[in-house]
């Protein structure tokens, strides 16, 4: 049986359905998830998608925390599962805790949607296992607030772990240390302001990002296999 | 409440209209009643100087299956599918708060879509300003975009497409267009009909409050005078809220999928006035509503204030009682507020009325059709402008030029991106192509649609230069490029929108262009075969006593059989042989008119002379051979084309150096006759790269195509031998500087 996504919907959510599409591509099968759910049993791994997760309100992610779903995506975590947050999923896994950090507005004070060159930094994130360092892939981003910043000593333990997982080559919106993505300490958290669910077909013009979403998937059945 | 004297005139009527309701009535109306015909009368609701002219618009195809008068037009793909679409002006509420103005507009387009039943896929902007050096224009540009980004990206409608256009014309009243596109299963067709005695009238969405009161009357129907007055007309502004939209979206498809609605009908213009008459007008029946029930925002609103509201994110649905507790539980899924405001009544006295009540007590009663299809029609007076064959003889045709045209082309470069890159313009893995090239082109695909491998392609289309010029035959020409642009992605045409953008009607000059552009688009469509689906005319784009230059707007949307491989790129490879198809000179006087281009009127000042002939038989068989050539490469076969793009804006030199940039790789080309060939805008050709020109010749042999090999693309520079000689990276480097010079960056 093939490795079972979760993809979490938040009223406002708006990439679920690319999203579950590009995971089944990368050869997973997907279901959304309601916010409201308090479960996520039978799921292998779970996906926090792109979106304005209850309109953004006071700040990317600062209400989607509180959703019933969130305390189920912490236990789900804390148990070792691959949970991985895309744009505005990264901006709530920040915003609950789950990843360091924080995502501010982009230095050019605009939203940005291009495609951008990032460079794996770590391949032993849920997101990057078995992936070289140094691969640069071409995925599209598309946000507003998605300048990461931490404080010094975060930054340093982020390095020392292994937790820088992707770096743009050309900062788009002034991160840290240009940093794309980042992981927790155990690796299994990871989220990433690019899109890889945009990058999954060659009629749409990279597939790059089903080089992540593959090693996710090849994460999450190694897990099961555990 | 009887109305204190001369109201009326308030609230836009005149006193000959305000006779009409009396007659209508047989009485006096009280002031809510008036405020109901003050708002549906308004120019903007009721198109009362445009309608006896829309009607000679061609509007049948084989494959409509909605045309003009319902939210949006609809045709039938294929697969199963039907594909949605239509296009708006917002441009006064643009014109006083940029932000909101345009936000709403696109919260509004998207309304009529899903109201249609259909699924919002993709948005298109079509924006004109003064100059961007003038900090005015800046301002209203960056607000209009981030309103746009604002609302469209969160929504979560990717927006892509476009078209940018700066001219001193538009420094007083700027226009803000906007297309959505959206996409049903062709069995989830919804029309907006009330049917059914007993069945409840519900509110779904957001609260009632005071904003944009008098918007399409105060705003959309008057001009701007360029003093104070127009910057007080800022609380008839709508301020919208995306999130909001995006609940309401996904509830009302859900309601449909579920076959829980009897007719939905989106609330814009005019707010519940609009949207009650016109639903029991289509549908021949009557409806009773309670404005005490209506949810409000604030305390102490009359009930002429509730009924003309026009609030944002709000949907009217009529369904029947059984279906009412399933209809309130799934708007509670999604957070959408659900409130009976009313019931549809029988059709009583043969007129289907409108009773307004107000805890108990009958405030209001008028027949809904009077509202919604009573207003009068008028006849307004036409006159050609007195000096118009001054402009046709001032002809920049001949004009002398010495020395090289780099500096010319270099000062026509544009590049868009600063506009776009702030928009998503790629959700739902549809984007193909996205803004910056000819067309879009789209998989038609979505959530709860059936497979299908088929695509849709859409461009938007304008050229007030032309229009200004003769806008009869610049229309024609519109209508022209459009289907040039969809032949670039390999797409035929299926139906064109129109948003038709024009100064104060009262002018007869304005009518006359009006007049003109509508013989000239019926003309052109029927020359190419193709239905007029749906519309919008915005009038009163005046300022400070100046019309704006006839200004049309077009949608065309195109259809792909089979999209299974990425279409040849608007640009040069190296090595490519370089071939313009089509006729090289028109048949006439003058081989290569300049009269309307982007050279005369933006290099040289020059606004007058005669445009260039179409030939429409000419124009579909150059652009039927470029369509098949790139259909056959989107569905997985020959690659006889590797880059091609449309000669348009700024003729032949502009599409050579877009060609170079898009490619990074120069182009030398020979045999250009001078400037007149280098800048005509003479329709009817394409440029196409290509490594098999031999059998691209053959087929546009075979297909009565005229073709000639101009050149090559190689090196780092673009040589017209003779004319330019340029690097690409200086043309990358005008481009760029065209806004992002005066823009912060993004």
């Amino acid at each position: 049986m093939s490795v079972r996504v979760g993809v979490v919907v938040f009223p406002g959510t708006n990439c679920e359905h690319d999203t579950v599409a590009a995971l089944e591509r990368a050869g997973a099968s997907a279901a959304l998830v309601w916010h409201t759910a308090e479960s996520l049993e039978g799921f292998d791994a779970v996906v926090l998608p792109g979106g304005f997760a209850h309109g953004d309100y006071l700040r990317p992610g600062a209400i989607a925390r509180f959703s019933p779903v969130m305390g189920a995506v912490a236990r789900f975590a804390a148990a070792g599962g691959p949970v991985i947050g895309i744009c505005n999923g990264f901006q709530v896994l920040t915003e609950a805790g789950l990843l360091p950090g924080a995502l501010v507005k982009n230095r050019g004070l605009r939203f940005v949607c291009m495609p951008v060159d990032v460079r794996v930094e770590s391949g032993s994130s849920a997101l990057t296992a078995g992936v070289a360092p140094g691969t640069v892939l071409r995925i599209p981003v598309n946000h507003f607030s998605g300048s990461y910043v931490c404080d010094d000593r975060t930054l340093r333990d982020l390095w020392d772990w292994g937790g820088v997982v992707l770096r743009y080559v050309e900062n788009p919106n002034g991160s840290v240390d240009d940093i794309a993505g980042v992981a927790n300490a155990e690796g299994n958290v990871v989220g990433l302001m690019p899109h890889p669910e945009r990058a999954s077909d060659t009629l749409l013009g990279s597939v790059d990002g089903l080089v992540l979403l593959r090693a996710l998937v090849a994460t999450a059945a190694g897990v099961r296999a555990a | 409440m009887t109305p204190p004297q001369h109201l009326h005139t308030a609230l836009g009527l005149s006193d000959e209209e305000l006779s009409r309701i009396v007659g209508v009535l047989g009485r006096e109306p009280n002031m809510l009643e008036l405020s109901l015909f003050g708002v549906m009368w308004s120019e903007h609701c009721s198109y009362k100087s445009s309608r006896a002219h829309l009607r000679r618009l061609p509007t049948e195809g084989d494959r409509v299956l909605v045309g003009p008068g319902e939210n949006a037009g609809v045709v039938d793909a294929g697969d199963g599918i039907a594909v949605a679409l239509r296009i708006e002006s917002h441009n006064h509420p643009s014109a006083i708060e940029p932000h909101e103005g345009a936000a709403t507009g696109v919260g509004g387009i998207i309304r009529d879509i899903f109201t249609m039943g259909a699924r919002p896929l993709a948005l298109m902007d079509p924006l004109f300003f003064g100059p961007p050096d003038d900090a005015r224009q800046r301002w209203l540009l960056e607000g209009v975009v981030s309103g746009i980004s604002a609302y469209g990206n969160s929504v979560g409608v990717p927006t892509v497409g476009g078209e940018l256009t700066f001219d001193p014309c538009y420094a007083g009243n700027p226009l803000v267009n906007v297309l959505c596109l959206g996409a049903l299963p062709k069995d989830r067709l919804v029309l907006a009909r009330a049917s059914g005695d007993g069945n409840l009238v519900v509110l779904l969405g957001a609260a009632t409050g005071r904003d944009g009161i008098g918007g399409v009357s105060v705003l959309a129907s008057a001009g701007f005078t360029g003093g104070e007055s127009d910057s007080a007309k800022r609380p008839n502004v709508q301020v919208g809220d995306p999130f909001e939209e995006k609940r309401l979206i996904e509830a009302c498809l859900a309601l449909l999928d579920a076959g829980l609605v009897v007719a939905l009908q989106d609330l814009g213009g005019a707010g519940l006035a609009c949207a009650t008459s016109e639903v029991a007008a289509r549908g021949g029946v009557g409806i009773d509503l309670d404005v005490a029930a209506v949810p409000r925002r604030e305390p102490g609103m009359a009930a002429w204030e509730v009924m003309t509201s026009e609030s944002q994110e709000r949907m009217l649905a009529v369904v029947a009682p059984a279906a009412w507790p399933a209809v309130r539980a799934l708007c509670s899924q999604w957070e959408v507020t659900a409130t009976v405001v009313g019931t549809v009544t029988e059709d009583r006295d043969g007129r289907g009325s409108l009773r307004i009540f107000e805890r108990g007590e009958l405030v209001g009663e008028v027949p809904a059709s009077s509202l919604a299809e009573g207003a009068p029609v008028y006849e307004r007076p036409m006159q050609a402008p007195p000096d118009l064959e001054e402009r046709q003889a001032d002809d920049p045709t001949p004009t002398e030029v010495r020395g090289d045209c780099r500096a010319e082309l270099q000062s026509l470069m544009v590049d868009p991106g600063w506009v776009f890159r702030q928009y998503d313009h790629e959700l739902f893995l549809n984007t193909v192509l996205g803004p910056g090239g000819d067309a879009a082109l789209l998989r038609l695909a979505g959530p709860g649609l059936p497979p299908s491998e088929r695509g849709v392609a859409v461009t938007t289309d304008s050229a007030p230069r032309w229009c200004a010029v003769d806008p009869r035959r610049g229309v024609a020409l519109l209508v022209a490029e459009g289907i040039a642009n969809l032949a670039c992605v390999g797409a035929r045409p299926a139906a064109v929108v129109n948003c038709l953008n024009f100064g104060n009607p009262e002018h007869p000059e304005v009518m006359w262009q009006f007049s003109e552009t509508v013989d000239g688009l019926a003309e052109a469509c029927r020359a190419f075969g193709l239905p007029v689906i749906g519309g919008n005319v915005s009038f009163y784009n005046e300022s400070t006593g100046v019309d704006i230059p006839p200004t049309p707007v077009l949608g065309l949307l195109g259809l792909v059989e089979r999209l299974r491989e990425r279409p040849p790129p608007p640009a040069f490879f190296s090595g490519a042989s370089v071939l313009l198809l089509g006729e090289r000179r028109a048949r006439g006087a003058i081989g290569h008119p300049l009269a309307g281009s982007r050279w005369s009127v933006e290099c040289r000042g020059r606004r007058g002379g005669v445009l260039p002939p179409l030939d429409a038989e000419a124009h579909l068989r150059v652009c039927g051979l470029v369509a098949s050539m790139v259909a056959e490469t989107l569905a997985g076969g020959a690659r006889l084309v590797g880059g091609v793009h449309d000669v348009s804006g700024g003729g032949l030199a502009v599409a050579l150096a877009e060609m170079a940039v898009a490619g990074g790789v120069g182009v030398r080309v020979a045999g250009i006759e001078g400037h007149e060939e280098l800048f005509t805008e003479l329709p009817s050709r394409l440029l196409v790269a290509s490594d098999r020109p031999a059998e691209v010749c053959a087929r546009a042999d075979a297909a009565g195509v005229e073709a000639h090999v101009i050149g090559v693309a190689e090196g780092g520079d673009v040589r017209v031998e003779g004319l330019v000689d340029v690097s690409v990276e200086a043309l990358r480097t005008s481009a760029g500087a065209a806004l992002g010079g005066r823009l912060e960056p993004v």
